[in-house]
């Protein structure tokens, strides 16, 4: 029984958990007690979970966020999601092959009421979004309701092992994301006036004014609000390619779900698409999960990401791929490889250019889309309905964060609850903090080469200032009315090499050199967060800020500050010519180097998945579009592409691509109308029963 | 301007098939439609029921030939339509409804309708999950069967256009030109066409479209909520209709289509009079007490969408069809009262029949039942 728990981190604490048996298939397997059913069958080994109906296509997770209905499996004979499913001790999972069948319960029901509440706020998303705005509802005194559809509150903060970017009053910024979806949740838990109920989507909003949701997954109860909030995240776009839905392909936060909240090592071998902050921090956090990380492939010039993020993954040796697309997922029932080749300026692939790698996991990172059809749903019903966060614009969770600040305020005023302006500059800084990152910039670091200093390998704008906020003799500057500057250290200021300014970076593109002791070979301080920590007497490969190596060095001493105890401060002595030029440790210097395979055979773009739920090809979409449709309603309507149990979550936008791609003008393809439920939820629910109300 | 023999408004459930059969005679045809593509009225509203067990000679007729068109489709066509002979039920509870629906079945019998009574013991063979408790007999018509609307009406459009038809969608009727009391063409907020006839296909709408050319046609919207679960394997073969009343609404029916979701659907009680189509908190709690009241069993099927649609009503409960005597040319096809997606195939045959003058006195009659000149007073007998 092969077991993928991760046994070690250098971020997160693992923790002792209760384990309880499950049965996969009749046989008894581990589980830890609470974790979801897709987790615990990961951890076992167990990838492929059930076969479509349609074609017997084998299926396993994509989003693992309880969007995309692709993890069905059939518990003590009824099919549940089992991304949003927690395990019980006894329980049985089968896969599920053709459809379900209906245990034989005929046992009358007596229906009960519906439980009706008021809320002046409901806010749908506990994330980064919805707590700051309940935080500023609860100083207030609102009574607000916050539902969220997992376990715990943070949204994705939850899945976040790295040190945030943005400014340190606003956004925390230098603190962990995990750790701020904390500090969050405990500010909020503390108002009185907030209700929060955790395991509860929200399934449906309707004409009078009232939101259904499904509380603790087990009762359906009718929420009428004041006002709305919607916090509601992003879900991520999928992508289309032969293979795209073998077991093995799955999107970056289904990635990161499995591995940073569930401890699961996910894979052995994986294969990165796209370059944006998703897939490059899905990279590092693969790197700190002890998974390989095979490449990643980015179809523009350069990734779209912060680059200090890519410079970490460079600095680690992760190969990065410009100009690249993916042409195939390759395996049987399971992934096995992935081809890809690079491509033209005009994004087609470069003949003889396709190279395979073999890998068991391809993450797919192209980007993110808005949940925002409870706010247009709650919009046409003229509800009052906010929107912040993602859900409005995708953005990075320091933007979110203070969109959801401003959000709440907003609404405390529209209640009379404050009377509190927001100022003008807030505005602003929003903007700045929603900005993607400027031009790669060259650092101008001193180069004095005597005393102690730090060196900046910042290679980018990108709104950023926690290094000024923790020195303690303010020796380092950022333009105070443009966050978006790169650091200096203020010549001719004191540095007293607290190292402060290293173990608080997010980008971990700071060092400290200190010249002191000897100046033609000074001691360098990096911070160090990945796999086994080193330690004194270790050797380790040193990298510059673009992954170029410097050659073995010894570890003299390690250093860990008191706020700052997941961050191995790492001190090598250097010879002077390069010590400003170290930026880091390579991590997958022991890597196997994975040869491309053989030469990928052809292409069969009309045999690719665009429908995910009912199995719908690009080819027998496209047939369609080609006869002048350009109504998605009337698509679905022949082909059942987007019918599914997800609503045409994964696919709307790819059919839209494909229309364009048709030469039909985007002001004329008409979207499909968006229609409750919002999540496939049973029949007895909506009668009043509640979870156990039937034994 | 561009001339047409017929141009259809209203690319719905009845529109679509008229002009397959008016194309088909050869007559040069155009269908407008305000919306993008057919049947986004209310034809993808009907949950895809389709019987010919009705009560009156007219729509028993009509839905006869419904019923041949829809399941010699596949055969016909190649195009799966989803069609499935699981015939339709009304299972009773009370001595009462016993004894009308008995009364009904005898006259459903004289116009040679397989429909036939079931003992209970009978009926749970039929739907093994069925409330058992109280539950008398059923009446049972194993010819009557479900299709999918969406699939239906794009198969007819498609061979609609095959057969020469002209559709032009994204196009809004404003007016229809008259010249001595007989229609001679459209004008829409695109341009303008001239034709001999014009047909009021519009469905929810209708009444609309006959003020245009000073007709009064006696068309109240009114709105049923339906859903859909997840398919799952088969359960039961008929359309279930339970007629007992409940509170807020009237009769509540659901069957399984033939790829296996169950799709339901209510009569509020009061109706809901109005052309509103968004959905209300109400709807699913209502549905569900009466789904598992009368079928436990479907406790745990997840139900995967909602909707609500219009029943375009007429003061009598059946349908306003035929050429006015008002105005030459202008003919109605409308009122279906929620039924168009099971009459429209059977209407349109009758109706391009008419148009074409190539028309029985016998078939003439069928039509001339639902004459826009008929007294309203009477209403239909378990709709």
């Amino acid at each position: 029984m092969s077991d993928y728990r991760i046994k070690k981190h250098p971020i997160l604490d693992i923790e002792e958990k209760e384990e309880i048996s499950f049965y996969w298939k009749g046989q008894e397997y581990k589980a830890q007690k609470d974790e979801m059913i897709t987790s615990a069958l990961f951890a076992n080994g167990i990838r492929v979970f059930s076969y479509h109906q349609k074609d017997e296509a084998p299926l396993g997770i994509f989003c693992a966020n309880g969007q995309c209905s692709q993890c069905m499996v059939v518990v003590n004979g009824t099919p549940v999601r089992g991304c949003m499913t927690p395990i019980e001790e006894g329980m049985r999972i089968e896969p599920l092959k053709g459809l379900p069948e209906l245990p034989e319960d005929d046992e009358p029901i007596s229906s009960q009421e519906i439980e009706e509440l008021k809320y002046e706020v409901l806010i749908i998303g506990g994330g980064p979004a919805g707590l700051s705005a309940a935080i500023e509802l609860g100083k207030a005194g609102v009574k607000t309701l916050i539902v969220d559809d997992k376990y715990k509150l943070g949204g994705k903060l939850v899945l976040q092992t790295h040190k945030f970017f943005g400014s340190v009053e606003d956004s925390y910024a230098g603190t962990r994301g995990y750790k701020i979806g904390e500090k969050l949740a405990r500010q909020v838990e503390k108002y009185e006036s907030i209700d929060i109920w955790l395991n509860t989507p929200a399934i449906g909003i309707y004409e009078d004014k009232k939101v259904g949701v499904l509380k603790n997954n087990s009762q359906y109860v009718l929420i009428e609000p004041e006002i709305l909030l919607n916090s509601t995240g992003a879900r991520e776009k999928s992508l289309v390619f032969p293979g795209n839905t073998l077991p093995g392909v799955y999107g970056a936060g289904a990635f990161q779900t499995l591995v940073n909240r569930d401890l699961v090592k996910a894979a052995d071998k994986l294969f990165i698409v796209g370059g944006g902050n998703v897939g490059l921090i899905a990279g590092y956090h693969a790197l700190q999960a002890d998974i390989n990380v095979v490449g990643l492939i980015e179809a523009m010039d350069e990734v779209g990401g912060y680059f200090v993020h890519r410079d970490k993954l460079k600095r680690m040796g992760v190969p990065i791929y410009t100009r690249h697309t993916i042409v195939s997922a390759n395996g049987e029932d399971k992934v096995e490889s992935v081809t890809v080749a690079e491509i033209d300026k005009d994004f087609n692939i470069i003949e003889d250019t396709e190279k395979t790698y073999e890998c068991d996991t391809i993450l797919i990172a192209v980007g993110l889309d808005s949940v925002n059809e409870f706010h247009n749903q709650a919009l046409n019903f003229n509800m009052k309905s906010y929107v912040a966060g993602d859900a409005e614009e995708i953005a990075e969770a320091s933007a979110a964060m203070f969109s959801g600040k401003i959000r709440g305020i907003e609404i405390a005023n529209e209640l009379g609850a404050i009377d509190k302006k927001i100022p003008v500059e807030w505005q602003e800084k929003m903007e700045m903090l929603k900005s993607p990152g400027g031009e790669e910039v060259e650092m101008e670091n001193p180069r004095k080469r005597e005393g102690i200093y730090p060196v900046f390998h910042c290679s980018q704008e990108i709104p950023c200032n926690p290094c000024i906020s923790v020195c303690p003799q303010k020796g380092i500057y950022i333009d105070p009315d443009n966050m978006m500057k790169t650091p200096e250290f203020i010549e001719n200021n004191y540095c007293i090499g607290c190292y402060r300014c290293v173990a608080v970076c997010p980008g971990l593109a700071v060092t400290l050199v200190d010249y002191r002791e000897d100046n033609e070979n000074p001691i360098i301080t990096i911070a160090h967060e990945y796999g086994d920590d080193l330690k004194a007497g270790d050797t380790a490969v040193l990298t510059g800020k673009n992954g170029k190596e410097f050659g073995e060095f010894e570890v003299i001493d390690t250093v860990t500050l008191l706020h700052y105890r997941n961050t191995n401060l790492v001190q090598f002595k250097v010879p002077v010519d390069i010590a400003e030029d170290v930026a880091g440790v390579l991590v997958q210097e022991d890597r196997e180097i994975i040869e491309p395979l053989d030469k990928y055979v052809e292409e069969i773009r009309d045999d690719e998945i665009v429908c995910r739920c009912e199995r719908v090809t690009a080819g027998e979409i496209r047939k369609w579009i080609k006869r002048g449709i350009n109504d998605i309603n009337q698509i679905k309507a022949i082909t059942r592409a987007g019918m599914g149990a997800c609503g045409g979550k994964t696919c709307e936008n790819i059919i839209v691509r494909l229309m364009r791609d048709e030469g039909i003008d985007q002001e004329h393809i008409v979207k499909d109308v968006q229609r409750p439920l919002f999540l496939d939820t049973r029949f007895k629910y909506f009668a009043g029963l509640k979870d156990g109300d039937e034994k | 301007m561009k001339t047409y023999d017929v141009i259809i408004i209203g690319a719905g459930s009845v529109g679509t098939p008229l002009a397959m059969f008016l194309a088909d005679s050869g007559l040069d045809i155009l269908v407008l439609d305000k919306k993008s593509s057919p049947g986004q009225g209310q034809n993808k509203k009907a949950i895809g029921g389709i019987r010919a067990t009705h009560s009156a000679r007219s729509k028993i007729l009509i839905a006869k030939k419904s019923l041949e068109i829809f399941s010699g489709w596949e055969e016909k066509t190649g195009d799966d339509i989803e069609w499935y002979e699981g015939g339709y039920s009304y299972p009773v509870y009370n001595e009462e409804d016993e004894e009308n629906l008995k009364n009904l079945l005898e006259i459903q019998q004289k116009f040679g309708l397989n429909i036939k009574w079931l003992d209970k013991e009978e009926y749970v063979k039929k739907v093994p999950m069925i409330k058992k408790e109280g539950l008398i007999g059923s009446t049972y018509s194993p010819e009557d069967g479900s299709a999918s609307p969406l699939r239906a009406i794009n198969s007819f459009y498609l061979q609609a256009e095959q057969n020469g038809a002209e559709f032009k969608f994204e196009e809004a009727v404003e007016s229809i030109y008259t010249n001595k009391s007989k229609v001679t063409g459209v004008k829409t907020d695109r341009g303008e066409y001239s034709c001999k006839y014009v047909v009021n296909a519009a469905g929810a709408y209708a009444k609309e479209i006959g003020k245009m050319v000073g007709i009064e046609v006696p068309v109240t919207p009114d709105s049923h909520e339906a859903g859909i679960t997840e398919p799952v394997q088969r359960l039961f073969e008929p359309m279930v209709v339970d007629i007992r009343p409940a509170e807020g609404s009237k009769n509540y029916y659901f069957y399984q289509h033939k790829t296996g979701q169950i799709v339901f659907c209510i009569t509020p009680n009061p109706p809901i009079v109005g052309t509103d189509t968004n959905h209300t908190s109400v709807f699913l709690p209502q549905v569900s007490k009466r789904m598992l009241n009368i079928m436990p069993r479907l406790k745990n099927i997840n139900i995967r969408r909602t909707w609500r649609g219009l029943y375009p009503m007429t003061p009598d409960g059946y349908p306003i069809v035929g050429e006015t005597k008002e105005i030459k040319g202008f003919y109605n096809m409308a009122g279906m009262c929620g039924q168009g997606f099971m009459l429209g195939p059977g209407l349109g045959y009758y109706v391009s029949e008419d148009i074409t003058g190539d028309i029985s006195n016998e078939d003439k009659d069928i039509l001339g039942d639902l004459s826009l000149y008929r007294d309203f007073s009477g209403s239909e007998a378990l709709k």
